[in-house]
């Protein structure tokens, strides 16, 4: 309109009293205000908590991966078990933060700060299931993943406790069934690297073990194709690529394998995923 | 493979199916009650406000009625699993509502007075809620619509509703600065009160120096 903006509008001379002491400033007693103040608290508790959150999957994001990390040594080291031990040992100490996350979440919806958490939980699934798949050469399930995530609470710990003497508290922590896939999806690029590696120090059935595994993964995600999530949906290109890296692995064990003596085994598969990762501009 | 065949993943799509039939009804309503309402902007529907206002409440009957059955289509517990599903159609909702109390009253409708509208509750323990956020960003809707109101007042003759609609929209923005707001989509529609208030200021600013506005001294100021 017609005036230069700032002059002359009474409004500039509440304008820094505003900015100096907000919540002392006039009219706090007013019913838009006061109301105001409720919002104020109800949002700071909210953002706390949601802050609080990320900072402990942040936290599982890291341990998650230290843990698959380790987990990649078992194609190069003797004692598998050691570890597997070790690694274990990891994952408990994820499992206590991830308790701390039901506590946060206990009496809330837990779909309203899920995407606060989702990415510790998602690692922390790749992490459990690829420590499966080396022990059991098997697909954890959902279900036992849920299992382990079930946290007693003993009446000691709580000293306001109003349960009577000796009756545990039980707080769980449930994967939602998205989460798992994505974590299994994020898996299988793990398991493709635990096969190159794999033939590179000359086992020859690892390889093999984990192609058919791959496959079954992938013959399930496409059978979900597009019905699923959005997320899942994204995911099942990346978890192609990585099968047919597998597969062609396979294929050049099958065919050239007793050709190549085996220390140079991986030097033919190390070049060959490298000319497929330039492609791909993989990470 | 077994496993990954057995989760429940397509049983969500059914659901969401349902749910976008219930909110696209709500939404015609609310595209209705707005309609409605947008016909005050006009230089003849001012004097029609209390009948527009009457008119719309009768309107929100259907609206309840439609989120009752919204109520139904998923698991109670699960508000924010599908809130993205009807985050828009529930903001215009709560727009509609607070714009019928100030023309009703001039004063700025409550979380609880819009959840009692919409027959929806204010706790979300207690059920299908109003999330405030939803309640703020339709305030801040409210805001704009309020802003173009006080140009057609002008247009139409009413020199004193832009004083009025200035003071309230001021005290808004004072209660908005209370609030601590992260960068999200509240935050972005709270930066386009500043563009309301300073439109609305300048309406009284055009009126006051023509001495169109008679109540200036008396309480303009506050």
């Amino acid at each position: 309109m017609s005036k230069r903006e700032g002059e002359g509008y009474p409004r500039r001379m509440k304008t820094s009293q505003k900015t100096d002491d907000r919540d002392t400033g006039a009219n706090l007693t007013s019913p838009v205000m006061a109301a105001f103040k409720v919002f104020q608290q109800e949002l700071d508790t909210k953002h706390d908590k949601h802050e609080r959150l990320v900072k402990l999957s942040r936290d599982i994001t890291i341990e998650s991966k230290r843990t698959i990390f380790l987990l990649h040594r078992v194609t190069s080291v003797p004692d598998v078990e050691e570890v597997l031990t070790e690694a274990d040992l990891k994952l408990d100490g994820v499992r206590l933060n991830i308790r701390m996350i039901a506590e946060e979440l206990r009496g809330e919806d837990l779909h309203q700060f899920h995407r606060a958490f989702t990415p510790g939980i998602q690692e922390y699934v790749e992490a459990v299931s690829f420590h499966h798949f080396i022990r059991h050469r098997t697909l954890i399930s959902l279900e036992e993943i849920n299992t382990k995530l079930v946290f007693v609470k003993e009446p000691e710990d709580t000293p306001e406790s109003q349960q009577p003497m000796g009756t545990p508290q039980v707080l769980t922590f449930q994967v939602t069934p998205t989460d798992y896939l994505l974590g299994v999806a994020d898996l299988t690029g793990e398991l493709m690297r635990m096969c190159i590696s794999s033939v590179g120090n000359g086992d020859m059935d690892t390889p093999f073990q984990v192609s058919m595994f791959l496959r079954q993964i992938h013959d399930g995600f496409s059978y979900i194709g597009n019905t699923g999530p959005y997320e899942v949906s994204k995911k099942l290109h990346t978890l192609r690529q990585s099968l047919s890296k597998v597969e062609d692995a396979c294929y050049t064990l099958k065919v050239r394998g007793s050709e190549i003596p085996k220390h140079m085994l991986a030097d033919v598969f190390s070049s060959r995923t490298a000319m497929m990762d330039q492609d791909e501009g993989m990470a | 493979m077994e496993k990954l065949e057995g989760l429940p993943v397509t049983p969500f799509m059914d659901r969401d199916k349902d749910i976008r039939k219930v909110v696209q009804v709500l939404e015609q309503t609310a595209r209705e009650i707005l309609t409605l309402l947008q016909s005050v902007h006009q230089p003849s529907g001012f004097k029609e406000i209390p009948s527009k206002c009457q008119k719309a409440r009768e309107l929100f009957c259907t609206v309840r009625t439609h989120l009752g059955e919204l109520k139904t289509k998923f698991p109670v517990d699960q508000y924010y699993r599908f809130h993205e599903h009807w985050r828009f159609v529930l903001q215009r909702l709560a727009f509609l509502a607070a714009f019928v109390v100030y023309l009703e009253s001039e004063s700025l409708v409550t979380r609880e007075e819009v959840a009692q509208i919409l027959g929806i509750e204010v706790v979300r323990e207690k059920g299908f809620h109003l999330d405030v956020e939803d309640y703020l960003a339709g305030v801040l809707i409210m805001a704009s619509e309020l802003s173009r109101l006080a140009v057609n007042s002008v247009t139409a003759g009413d020199y004193s509703r832009p004083l009025r609609i200035s003071n309230f929209i001021n005290e808004l923005d004072s209660g908005f600065r209370l609030l601590n707001l992260k960068n999200d989509p509240l935050r972005k529609r709270y930066d386009g009160l500043k563009y309301d208030v300073k439109k609305i200021e300048e309406v009284v600013y055009d009126l006051s120096i023509r001495g169109l506005s008679k109540e200036l001294e008396a309480g303009g100021d506050k």
